[in-house]
């Protein structure tokens, strides 16, 4: 069993009296421990493909099947745990909060849990340390450069050891060299330390990176690389 | 170049519960204000209103009130003989010596409960003497008869008080035979009766006070000399209406205070709230105010500008508030004259330049309360601003 | 708790915003904490007055005296331990506007049935033998400066002239319904200026039994009906209760005035609370992503709002509380032993309890409904 299955996934927008048919019967698997770059023009549904995974948004018909899960059948009370469990998200404009420090940003995903004062400490050092940012951790946003926000991003997002993480356009806002960090960083943890990660993004770099890359147009899948490594 | 009211107009209502938030919490501010103000407005136009600027009253020469006040009969006729006295058109001078007490009435429904209720044994000439007071039902008491007349206050406040009906003080049993308007003042919550019939029930052989008539309304000065120099009384002598209006005395400054105490902490209080929300409508125009900037609008404009949002958003509030407060306009209260230790019943009196103040404060809390985010509006670095 | 780092942070983004806001709370308590202490000072000396002293004035009105014969009298009826009287003086003090009280009591037997009017013995000593002595409350001396030994006239109004009193104690009253600002002279003295009129204003009668009041009030007022002056006896306590109603309906205008700040402040309060939650909704859209459910995130609100009112409630009920302390205020005499109590105190915190719930509920409503995705949209 693919950690990802998606199944004959259709999902229409209606915005006024627009109807936009995104997906028309996507079916898709993503293996675990793969790397997958999602390519493709503007409003190909990459995002809504990653927003589907992550729970965010349902597909007016289908399966989203993440872990043995159909996220598509899950309330929107049963999907707070789930994400906070199984998803790692990284958005293009870092949503750091700006009143927290890097150490607490990251901290965050951890406040659901019910670990220790000093588990949690000891998780979130940790991550910092795998972004090589942790002589930064009491640092607020505004004192970080772009690529050091992105990179404090990623290790909120893997803080919590999910089963996924999922970020859209990470090096959108970044320039050359945060972008190439960020990249290689990622490319690290699948790896090294075996993450499933899905990146959507237009950056050709990011392509390389990846063992997997899927080109979406119009919805639909059309063709996949298998990049070897 | 001026920024157009509709810009103001249209983001307020981006945010309509905000500003409704905002707005209320002034209008409440500005309720209570007209509100504790119309309180001692009633109970000043009450006293004010009682007395004459034409008449005089005299007392025992010491005495701060009526009630410790005693004038002898004899004192009484060397009064009336004053040619400081009008004469009426009956040719009688316009003099009336009178007896001042207190009697207990119980209020309806708590027997123990009782209030000190003035009971003014006049002469026959009070009527005409005090030229604002008039009989509204039935009868003036006859002479010789134990028949008392009822201030229209005290009607609906004790019982017995209906014309035809028994009340019972001093031992008695005194038919009521009428009520009687006074212009609203204090005199309405007055029982009168003849003051030979309260005499011997009350106080033996004295009068508590003599009011008359001045011949010469503006001889006052001159009159108060005379009969406070004249070596066969002891008497002082009072204009009648600034003697009544300065009984508001104690409880006057208590209400002022009071009234002045508590709207403005709660003016603070809403002025806090209104600097909250310009700023954060100046935050959150932010982009908007550079562009205005940037095509040429001045500095001082937005300012102006959101200072005009505030200030209206405010006036809305003092408007609202004002209308809260508007019933409560004629709503009869009780307190007691502690000048005199009886009971005075009153309206609250919500004039209109109250509630014209009542706005105006209102649009004095918006203009404070928008100044210090109308002005970081003002100066905005524009840049800055472009780029957020 | 493991959020209050987050809490404090948030209350942190918009500093001047947050302190404004507990200004405004803490301003609203502090007027709350006034005026309900108003009704309940009102309502404690309402209820003063020993069970076993019973009160005798004149049927006809409080104005009117009584013959001091009366006395004897009244003593000699079953249940009746003592018998004292007193006279209402009203007399002013040089140009003075404040008003204060003055009496002229049967000192001897009237400072014996007044046990909460508490003196150092030697004062009480030096004005029991002397006629034209005079003892005065705490509060005259520090209005006035006077001092034991000091010579003090006051002008009769009532009773017309210059009185000239030695001031022999000040006294202590240990019930604050006895007002700390009186000035109690000889009945002997009054007497011998009146030329021996040999009237009384009122008596103060002492019984054995309290359950015997009513009754006793009853064989009293019996005795006197058909003499010249008719009397009315009832508990001391009743008497003082009709007092407090001469001010009029003081609660229902501090209920009113109360209620009105209570809710102006809740309107102020969840303002401001509404207008940071807008500011922050992409956050919001983001911290629902990473998994924090719409409970959290309630709580989240509340505490920020429970912060604000907490911090408002401590600040202005302690300062209400020590304020009125510090001036010894008495409400011009009106209201002794104004005091906040306890009960005043809860409530001023039940007060922030509700304003920390109703201010949060609009933000974490709308927070609850924030559609994720259109959020993050808006935000990026």
């Amino acid at each position: 069993m693919a950690l990802v299955e998606i199944r004959d996934v259709h999902k229409v927008f209606q915005r006024d009296t627009e109807r936009i048919e995104v997906f028309t019967g996507l079916t898709l698997d993503v293996s675990e421990g793969s790397f997958t770059a999602l390519m493709g023009p503007s409003g190909s549904g990459k995002s809504t493909l990653l927003n589907l995974l992550a729970g965010l948004d349902r597909p007016t018909s289908g399966s989203v099947r993440v872990a043995g899960s159909e996220v598509s059948a899950m309330t929107a009370a049963q999907l707070a745990p789930w994400r906070a469990r199984h998803v790692g998200f990284v958005f293009q404009s870092f949503n750091l909060l700006p009143v927290l420090t890097a150490f607490q940003n990251v901290e965050l995903p951890l406040l659901l849990t019910g670990l220790s004062k000093r588990e949690r400490e000891e998780r979130v050092r940790i991550a910092l340390g795998v972004v090589g940012l942790d002589d930064r951790m009491r640092h607020y946003p505004r004192q970080l450069s772009g690529g050091q926000e992105q990179r404090v991003a990623i290790a909120r997002a893997i803080v919590g050891d999910p089963t996924l993480v999922l970020l859209d356009e990470p090096t959108g806002q970044l320039d050359a060299k945060s972008s190439r960090e960020v990249l290689a960083l990622l490319a690290r943890l699948n790896s090294e330390f075996k993450k499933t990660i899905m990146i959507v993004t237009h950056d050709p770099h990011a392509a390389e990176q990846a063992t997997t890359v899927l080109h979406l147009e119009k919805g639909t899948l059309i063709e996949r690389e298998a990049v070897a490594r | 170049m001026k920024i157009p009211l509709i810009y103001n107009a249209r983001s307020v209502l981006q945010r309509p519960l905000s500003t409704a938030f905002t707005a209320l919490g002034i209008a409440l501010v500005v309720a209570v204000f007209i509100g504790m103000l119309a309180l001692g407005n009633g109970l000043r136009a009450a006293l004010a209103r009682t007395g004459s600027d034409g008449n005089v009253l005299v007392l025992r020469r010491g005495a701060d009130s009526e009630l410790a006040s005693g004038i002898a009969r004899d004192a009484v006729s060397i009064l009336s003989a004053s040619p400081h006295v009008a004469i009426g058109p009956d040719g009688r001078p316009l003099v009336s010596p009178e007896v001042y007490v207190l009697v207990p009435l119980p209020r309806p429904g708590d027997s123990s409960a009782v209030a000190n209720v003035v009971a003014r044994g006049i002469s026959d000439q009070a009527w005409n003497v005090r030229a604002n007071v008039q009989v509204v039902a039935g009868e003036r008491p006859r002479s010789g008869r134990s028949e008392v007349c009822v201030g229209q206050k005290l009607i609906g406040r004790f019982d017995h008080l209906g014309i035809g009906e028994t009340l019972r003080f001093a031992g008695r049993d005194w038919t009521v035979v009428c009520h009687f308007s006074a212009g609203g003042s204090a005199f309405e919550s007055e029982i009168w009766g003849e003051n030979e019939q309260f005499m011997p029930v009350f106080r033996g052989e004295v009068f508590q006070s003599v009011t008359f008539r001045l011949r010469d309304a503006a001889a006052f000065d001159e009159a108060k000399r005379t009969l406070e120099g004249d070596q066969r009384l002891t008497v002082d002598a009072h204009r009648e209406s600034t003697f009544y209006a300065d009984q508001v005395g104690i409880l006057g400054i208590m209400l002022k205070v009071l009234a002045f105490g508590i709207t403005s902490i709660m003016a603070v209080g809403a002025i806090f709230g209104a600097v909250n929300t310009m700023y954060a409508a100046v935050s959150s125009r932010t982009p908007e105010i550079a562009v205005l900037l940037t095509l040429g609008f001045h500095p001082r404009s937005v300012l102006a500008s959101f200072l005009v949002e505030s200030a209206l958003i405010a006036a809305v509030g003092g408007v609202v508030g004002a209308l809260l407060a508007l019933p409560i306009n004629g709503i009869v209260t009780s307190t007691t004259n502690w000048s005199s230790f009886s009971e005075i019943a009153f309206s609250f009196r919500v004039t209109p330049g109250l509630l014209v103040s009542g706005i105006v404060f209102a649009i004095v809390m918006g203009v404070l309360g928008g100044f210090f985010p109308a002005r970081r509006a003002a100066k905005l670095p524009v840049v800055q601003a472009l780029r957020a | 708790m493991k959020y209050l780092p987050l809490v404090l942070a948030n209350l942190g983004r918009h500093k001047i915003r947050t302190i404004l806001t507990i200004a405004s709370v803490t301003l609203a308590l502090f007027l709350f904490a006034s005026l309900r202490t108003v009704v309940t000072t009102l309502h404690t000396n309402a209820q003063f007055g020993s069970a076993r002293r019973l009160v005798t004035l004149n049927a006809t009105g409080l104005v009117f005296p009584l013959p001091m014969a009366y006395a004897n009298k009244i003593r000699a009826l079953p249940g009746v331990e003592s018998v004292s009287w007193a006279n209402w003086f009203g007399g002013r003090y040089g140009d003075s506007k404040q008003f204060f009280a003055q009496f002229a009591v049967d000192a001897e037997s009237y400072l014996a049935m007044y046990p909460e009017i508490t003196m150092p013995e030697d004062q009480k000593q030096a004005f029991l033998h002397e006629r034209s002595a005079a003892i005065i409350g705490r509060r005259l001396v520090d209005r006035y400066g006077w001092k034991v030994g000091q010579d003090v006239t006051l002008q009769g109004t009532i009773f017309p002239g210059d009185w000239t009193f030695t001031i022999r104690g000040v006294y202590t009253p240990t019930a604050p319904a006895i007002g700390d600002d009186a000035l109690i002279f000889h009945h002997e003295y009054f007497d011998e200026r009146l030329g021996h009129a040999g009237i009384a204003g009122w008596f103060i009668v002492q019984i054995n039994d309290p359950g015997a009041a009513a009754a006793i009030a009853k064989v009293i007022d019996d005795q006197f009906r058909n003499s010249s002056a008719a009397t009315k006896t009832g508990t001391e306590q009743a008497f003082q209760a009709g007092f407090a109603t001469m001010l009029g309906n003081v609660s229902l205008l501090m209920g009113t005035i109360g209620t009105a700040v209570v809710f102006a402040i809740l309107l102020v309060t969840a303002n401001a609370m509404m207008m940071s939650a807008r500011e922050r909704t992409g956050e919001v859209a983001v911290m629902k992503t990473i998994g924090f459910s719409d409970r959290v995130l309630f709580g989240l609100v509340i505490s920020e709002a429970g912060v604000i009112a907490g911090a408002g409630a401590l600040l202005g009920l302690g300062a209400a509380k020590a304020f009125y302390r510090a001036i010894n205020f008495n409400g011009f005499g009106f209201l002794p032993g104004f005091n906040i109590t306890t009960g005043t105190l809860v409530m001023g915190g039940g007060i922030a309890l509700l304003l920390m719930l109703a201010s949060g509920l609009v933000p974490a409503a709308r927070a609850a409904r924030l559609p994720i995705v259109q959020a993050l949209r808006r935000v990026e």
